[in-house]
């Protein structure tokens, strides 16, 4: 029974490592200080060099800022965000769905309408209009995005949950004489955290998107902090004289988000019963 | 002595109808008592009733059940939180279904403790030992997929009664494990009835098990009690038609090879279909027609011999 894990997995779960050790470890990687400007270095090539400053290995943006120090605190500022968010929703959903799973009724009704009516209305336009409405910040950003991601987790987590709690070893510890929080937390979610992951996976990679997008609009993380979109917002206006400023963000943000998916998609396959046996 | 176990005139309805009528009975600490009958008489409703877990779709609208005397109908559900698993447990036909599949074999007895794995684990090691586990040093710290089916029977017995019970309800025990696994576990249901003065409530549709372990039987049939006494009594004399079918369904060693078992005709009508007088007349050889037009209460046949039958004397 040894696990087979193919070629393009091992590659993807690499990547996704290296962009989070890059992530995790931007102060000390980084060749120059992210948010030091320089008129004299503006928007020079990869691979420029001076004497004074040193080598800009993706070159710099048109306040003269090393562009692979931001892109290096822009994936910090992405993994910080779509990990933050899908911990919110994740918690928020999962909780949801075990209380409308377990207790059915009219508290599985007016849990489940109302996650019918979020998932109606697309999620991005929700996070824009509130960040809109109650202005741009981290925690806004972070807010914004987990709040009106967690209905999807709580359809799994429904839909996991009844199935779970009509097994007989449910029956057997309420037998036993436990409450609803310990079967809850003891033994449906452990039972049901596979397909929660899946969805986490999947969501992380959107969340990435969302927070990438919203930056690039304006809406999340806010100058000059670097973020991928803000980066990219910042290059347009010099897409013909300074290809790199698009290009490289535009390629990590490509990158990432590809593997995340790919893994998502692994990981439903690895864990999902009605697709394994493969 | 007061009963370990007494149920008193339970009554179960589904939508109207009565699946239980009129259940009542008592055991004592130490004694085994077998609630027996075909599929479908509201044997395991009945069980669930005692524990208080009763199905949505199902309405207790009469009777009630004490513990050691307590009057378990009086308890808030936080109250009877306490008494489940604790003074009185429960265990069930499919062991391994019956065990969660990511917890080990020790956090599941220990779950019956009321402490963490790690305080009970000596408590826990000497319980999987008195259930006949071997090795349990190594056995407690596995998963439910790695044991036998009649291991995880073994298992689910040592987390209903490490917390001592005074009663225990085996829905079927045995039923899905094989005829040696079967007698070893019914061997250990009486040897701990008997060391621990646990009172259990065997629940089964087979005769033959009662025969094994039994004090005393409780026939049920279609929601009501037919017959109840000692088991020695009933197989030596039965005084119900019903259970006199029953037995002579069982194969006997001392008997001549028979070419084919004894069955009873017909089927157990459905709770809506329940007819008036008493409930076994469409299936009964000895019916006529004040058994179809008046209910047969239980009475006292032989001392603390009791069946429902308007006819009892003549059954043979
Ligand atoms: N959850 C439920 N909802 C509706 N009806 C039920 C439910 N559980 C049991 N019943 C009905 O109640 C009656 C008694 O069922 P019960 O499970 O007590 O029978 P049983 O004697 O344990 O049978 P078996 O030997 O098959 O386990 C049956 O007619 C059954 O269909
Ligand atoms: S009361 Fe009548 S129908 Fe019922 S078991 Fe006795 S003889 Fe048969
Ligand atoms: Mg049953």
């Amino acid at each position: 029974m040894r696990p087979r894990v193919s070629f393009g997995i091992r590659v993807i779960v690499l990547l996704i490592v290296l962009f989070a050790a890059a992530a995790l470890l931007a102060p000390w990687i980084s060749p120059h200080d992210p948010l030091r400007q320089s008129l004299l270095l503006r928007l020079k090539p990869p691979g420029s060099a001076t004497a004074s400053a040193g080598l800009f290995p993706l070159g710099t943006d048109d306040l003269g800022r090393d562009l692979l120090s931001r892109i290096l605190y822009g994936a910090r500022a992405s993994f910080i965000v779509a990990i933050l968010s899908v911990s919110v929703s994740l918690v928020v959903g999962t909780l949801l769905g075990l209380a409308a799973g377990w207790f059915r009724g009219w508290t599985a009704t007016l849990i489940m309408r109302f996650v019918d009516a979020m998932l109606s209305v697309p999620a991005i336009l929700l996070a824009v209009l509130t960040v809109a409405v109650i202005g741009p910040s981290f925690v806004t950003l972070v807010l914004v995005l987990g709040l009106t991601r967690w209905p999807r987790y709580t359809r799994v987590a429904y839909a996991a949950t009844l199935q779970v709690a009509g097994l007989p070893f449910i029956a057997a510890a309420e037998m036993a004489g436990a409450d609803s929080a310990r079967i809850l937390l003891r033994h449906i979610l452990p039972n049901i955290a596979g397909p929660l992951l899946v969805v986490a996976t999947s969501e992380f990679g959107l969340m990435i998107l969302f927070e990438a997008g919203l930056s690039f609009l304006g809406l999340g993380i806010q100058p000059p902090a670097p973020s991928w979109g803000s980066i990219m917002s910042a290059g347009r206006q010099y897409v013909e004289r300074a290809w790199w400023l698009t290009v490289f963000p535009g390629l990590g943000l490509f990158t990432l988000v590809v593997c995340v998916n790919v893994m998502g998609d692994w990981l439903r396959d690895r864990l999902d019963p009605r697709s394994a046996g493969r | 002595m007061t009963p370990a176990l007494a149920v008193h005139d339970l009554r179960l309805l589904i939508g109207g109808a009565a699946v239980v009528d009129g259940v009542g009975f008592a055991v004592a600490p130490g004694e085994v008592m077998a609630l027996v009958g075909e599929s479908g008489c509201g044997k395991s409703l009945t069980a669930h009733a005692i524990m208080r877990l009763l199905p949505d779709a199902v309405r207790q609208d009469r009777g009630y059940v004490a513990l050691d005397g307590d009057n378990l109908s009086v308890l808030s559900e936080r109250q009877m939180r306490l008494v489940r698993g604790r003074r009185m447990s429960m265990i069930f036909q499919e062991p391994q279904a019956a065990l969660d599949p990511l917890s080990t074999v020790g956090a599941q007895v220990a779950e019956g403790t009321g402490s963490p794995l790690r305080q009970a684990r000596a408590a826990v090691l000497a319980m999987l030992d008195e259930v006949g586990i071997a090795d349990p040093a190594r056995r407690i710290d596995q998963y439910p997929f790695e044991l036998s089916g009649g291991m995880c029977q073994r298992v689910m017995i040592a987390s209903a009664l490490i917390a001592r019970p005074a009663v225990l309800i085996a829905d079927e025990p045995t039923t899905a494990l094989d005829v040696t696994i079967q007698a070893q576990i019914l061997d250990l249901l009486r040897r701990l009835a008997i060391e621990r003065g646990t009172a259990i409530v065997l629940i089964t549709h087979d005769m033959g098990v009662v025969a094994d372990i039994a004090d005393r039987v409780a026939v049920m049939y279609a929601g009501r009690i037919a017959e109840t006494g000692d088991t020695a009594a009933i197989f030596a004399r039965p005084r119900h038609p019903y259970t006199a079918l029953l037995l002579a369904a069982l194969p006997r060693r001392t008997d001549v090879p028979r070419s084919r078992l004894a069955v009873i005709e017909g089927r157990v009508p459905a709770p809506s279909e329940f007819p008036t007088g008493c409930r076994f007349a469409g299936r009964c050889p000895l019916a006529d027609a004040r058994c179809r037009a008046e209910t047969p209460l239980l009475r006292e046949v032989a001392r603390g011999h009791l069946s429902a039958c308007w006819h009892a004397e003549a059954v043979r």
